[in-house]
């Protein structure tokens, strides 16, 4: 049990990702299932609100989320963190079920619950005993249209927004640094504002700001609502009925339209010197297509593509620069492919002492283009793929990640098929496909550079670290 | 097909197996065959707080190198091998114990048992490995450097526990790593990996006999009796102290803490509720509403009771603007005082127990969770019956427990208290 745990438990109305924990949490987002379409049902009520139910029997418990399709690229223009405010602001309670009662009948039922905002959708979700099912899902659906919000919930509110801000962002030179390479890769689409908000922004955000984006967000045509656990579907269709159903249709469901980004022509190198940074950091970040946006099979070559270049110690570019050249001490890429727009695709690295960026920047490029030169060995990419593949299994173990996965994927423009199928489309990625994508989309010209770097910090003090750990 | 062997029917304890082996290891097994994974988990007593003097970080470097290269495989083989195999596989190493983490298909189970015995018995530990593995270590560090969180858990650990192993940092720092030799490594593998406190626990798509032929192959060979220097008790120290680093930040990271219990204390559980309504609670606890809630002061505020093998504390943290970090730290200090002073409501008992017994079966829910809740309550000291006694147990704390709990706990209310950052006022 480690004395610091400033960590998700301890963290009410989270928001999920931060570039840096995006490379995290959609990692197990990425796991995806084989199987798991065999106890996976989906329907919708007559007013829209998707259902789908995941089977899992183990334990007499269920996990009930429901997934909105809007999240911080929906923020309108100078309300950057609008998403965000609005989820934490879902806490404060309603006619029927004044502020902290939902909170603490979840707590007294032994449930635990929380929320995430992300930049293409936000969830609410809890978990409990299966015998209380239906009375969160009263309160969840109360809460869909029945938010009451004064100014003097709001002001403290956003103090608390602004508290998160500081302990993610103006705190720490490294979230300063993705946060400007975000804003590079996106000039024109919204994935360029970070989901928290601009500090300056979220200032100014009022009780207006967020009912005006809650009424045109939260209705049943925008909602998912997933359970998984030990649940059959005619149950809960029969509760989702007399809860969520009993909302009226909008007729309008919200439309999201988002610029699409201009192919990009120029690499841009961003770069950020502290004082505080006595271990210089290197990233580049590709603008790529998403599930949602690529054609055919590109999506599931730039997963393999992800795994095989940077997924581990048996990659591509740790296996080069680490391993060989000793050039860094770490060094992987990342995917992230759950988006409902051209996303990222990640490659980092953390050089040894006495290398520089730029040194280190040069062994990236030409590792990829190595790479991208050649064809793989089959047992490689059938290593990869196996993996991968694997992943799915291992999902079956937790309905949490079950449950993310289906209302990532939902909440991103995928059906249900998609997910099911995920297995046979990573297996049918073929060598070609791999070194064809990286020439395509790995191209520096659709890549911003990340260089976190030391300010003050002399050669000479650079070269007695150098030292202090190559000395044994 | 026992698809409810892990639900926690009438009895929990009554789904785990013990398992001893003919070679003398014990395991506990929960059999399950809903979905076709093995997860293995297990620990073994002697962390950081075996590092020798002047060696802090040799135990993380340790089980750093354990799946770098082990028996026919070097470092590179080695992670092949597991990646073939889709097997997941980790150590780490805390204060009081490394521990290894392993997870497969249930069809690769014994080429993944075999990968964990020639990690354990016969690791390499080749001088390129170590020295790759400890300019990782090193590169962490670095990050940490000026990172609030890390600066104030430092603080606190080196004002809590002068003179003590638990006042060295687990990862050690930059001078300690580039003092660690292989030889180093190599003595404290064969004093600390050993078959003497070795708790296991595995749940999944294997049953007992097959189990214990296999735990016998993977930990048999291991050195019989380890060898720990003696670790002493130790109080938390400078109780009602400030250490104050100053960092250019705009939002100040404050860690605080007082002793605590252990679990074996008969007045733990009453500690637990005490917690939960001070500041474990999400949602519900007192700091959470008074900090965050109505003052809008920190996005997190919490507190835990942690119980290191020689020191119980209750510790908390919260990170609040520089300009107002002095109230923070009194609101949370008033609600210690309250709390100690007049104890909890009947109503927040209630809450609270409802909460705390309730959640319990959430503890349960994946097989690598089961395994890890089974190692630690080995680690502790407790037998399988604890998994359906301890509902009752937190059910049993009456008012009067909870208040005189309190008092005992919170006392006077003096903390030490670590910040980093510019906080005005202090």
């Amino acid at each position: 049990m480690p004395m610091t745990q400033p960590g998700a438990e301890a963290i009410a109305a989270d928001h999920a990702a931060s570039p840096a924990s995006a490379k995290i949490d959609a990692r197990a987002g990425a796991a995806k299932s084989e199987s798991a379409a065999a106890g996976v049902v989906h329907s919708r009520l007559a007013n829209g609100m998707e259902i789908v139910v995941i089977a899992d029997r183990r334990a007499p418990v269920v996990t009930h989320m429901v997934w909105y399709r809007n999240g911080s690229a929906d923020d309108p223009l100078g309300k950057s963190g609008i998403a965000h405010f609005l989820e934490h602001l879902m806490f404060k309670g309603t006619h029927a079920h004044p502020q902290g009662e939902f909170s603490n009948l979840v707590s007294e039922l032994g449930g635990q619950e929380n929320a995430f905002t992300s930049y293409d959708y936000t969830a609410y979700f809890q978990r409990i005993g299966k015998e209380h099912l239906g009375t969160l899902m009263e309160f969840e659906a109360d809460r869909m249209t029945n938010l009451v919000l004064s100014d003097e919930i709001v002001g403290p509110e956003r103090e608390v927004v602004l508290e998160e801000r500081r302990m993610r962002t103006e705190n720490d030179p490294s979230a300063q640094l993705d946060e400007a390479v975000q804003a590079a890769l996106f000039p024109h689409h919204p994935y360029g504002t970070p989901i928290i908000g601009w500090g300056h922004e979220i200032e100014t955000l009022g009780r207006e700001d967020a009912l005006h984006y809650y009424r045109r967000f939260y209705t049943p045509e925008n909602a998912i609502l997933i359970v998984a656990g030990d649940v059959d579907f005619e149950t809960v269709r029969a509760l989702a009925e007399t809860s969520y159903g009993r909302i009226p249709a909008r007729d309008d469901a919200p439309s999201r339209k988002r610029p699409r980004e201009p192919e990009p022509r120029a690499h841009r190198l961003v770069t950020l010197a502290d004082e505080k940074v006595e271990q210089p950091t290197h990233e580049r970040v590709f603008l790529v297509p998403s599930y949602t946006t690529g054609a055919p099979g590109e999506a599931e070559t730039l997963e393999v593509l992800g795994h095989v270049l940077g997924g581990g110690p048996s990659s591509v570019l740790y296996d080069s620069l680490v391993v060989e050249q000793k050039l860094a001490v770490n060094a992987g890429a990342y995917y992230m492919g759950s988006a409902l727009d051209d996303t990222r695709f990640w490659v980092f690295a953390t050089p040894a002492p006495g290398v520089s960026l730029q040194q280190l920047d040069d062994a990236i490029g030409a590792v990829i283009d190595k790479f991208a030169a050649a064809e793989i060995a089959e047992a490689d990419l059938k290593r990869a793929k196996n993996r991968l593949v694997a992943e799915a299994v291992y999902a079956q173990d937790s309905q949490v990640s079950l449950a993310r996965w289906y209302g990532e994927s939902l909440a991103t423009g995928l059906a249900v098929e998609d997910v099911a199928a995920w297995p046979d489309r990573i297996d049918a990625v073929s060598a070609a496909d791999l070194a064809a994508a990286a020439r395509k989309w790995l191209q520096k010209r659709r890549a911003v550079t990340g260089f976190l770097e030391s300010e003050g910090q002399d050669e000479a003090k650079d070269a007695e670290a150098k030292d202090a750990v190559l000395a044994a | 097909m026992t698809a409810h062997a892990i639900a926690p029917a009438r009895s929990r304890a009554e789904t785990i197996q013990r398992v001893v082996t003919p070679g003398g290891i014990e395991a506990w097994l929960v059999e399950s065959y809903a979905v076709p994974l093995v997860a293995l988990e297990f620990a073994m007593r002697g962390g950081a707080s075996q590092d020798p003097a002047g060696k802090a970080g040799l135990a993380t470097l340790l089980a750093g190198l354990l799946d770098e290269g082990a028996g026919p495989y070097d470092a590179r083989a080695f992670h092949l091998a597991i990646e073939d195999l889709a097997i997941r596989l980790g150590f780490g190493c805390d204060r009081d114990a490394i521990s290894g983490h392993m997870q497969t298909l249930s069809r690769n189970s014994d080429e993944a048992f075999e990968l964990l015995r020639v990690a354990l018995c016969e690791p390499r530990l080749e001088q390129q490995a170590i020295d790759r593995v400890r300019g990782q270590i090193a590169a962490g560090l670095k990050r940490d450097a000026n990172d609030p969180d890390a600066l104030v858990a430092r603080a606190f650990r080196e004002a809590a526990f002068p003179d003590h192993p638990y006042g060295r940092p687990v990862r050690g720092d930059l001078e300690s790593l580039a003092n660690l030799t292989r030889d180093d490594l190599d003595a404290l593998r064969i004093r600390l990996l050993t078959r003497s406190d070795l708790k296991i626990a595995v749940v999944g798509a294997i049953d007992a006999a097959t189990l214990a032929a296999k735990l016998d192959a993977i930990f048999g060979a291991l050195p019989a009796q380890s060898l720990l220097t003696p670790v002493p008790e130790i109080d938390i120290h400078a109780l009602g102290e400030r250490r104050i680093i100053d960092l250019d930040v705009p939002q100040s990271a404050i860690r605080f803490g007082r002793p605590g219990m252990q679990r074996h204390d008969p007045d733990y559980f009453g500690a637990v509720v005490v917690n939960h309504i001070l500041g474990g609670g999400v949602f519900t606890a007192r700091l959470f509403n008074e900090v965050r809630e109505k003052r809008g002061l920190a996005y997190s505020v919490y507190s835990h009771l942690n119980e290191y093998d020689k020191c119980a504390m209750l510790v908390g943290g919260a990170a609040t603007k520089n300009e107002r970090a002095r109230e923070s730290l009194e609101v949370i200090q008033a609600q210690f005082a309250d709390l100690a002073n007049e104890g909890p409501s009947a109503d927040e008992l209630d809450k609270a127990k409802k909460y705390l017994t309730g959640s319990y079966a959430l503890r349960f829910d994946t097989s690598t969770k089961i395994a890890g809740q089974l190692v630690n309550l080995q680690l502790d000291g407790f037998a399988p019956s604890y998994l359906d006694e301890r509902n009752g147990r937190i059910d049993a704390v009456t008012l009067d427990d909870a208040r005189r709990v309190a008092k005992r706990l919170l006392g006077d209310g003096e903390l030490l208290v670590s910040i980093a950052g510019r906080p005005q006022g202090l």
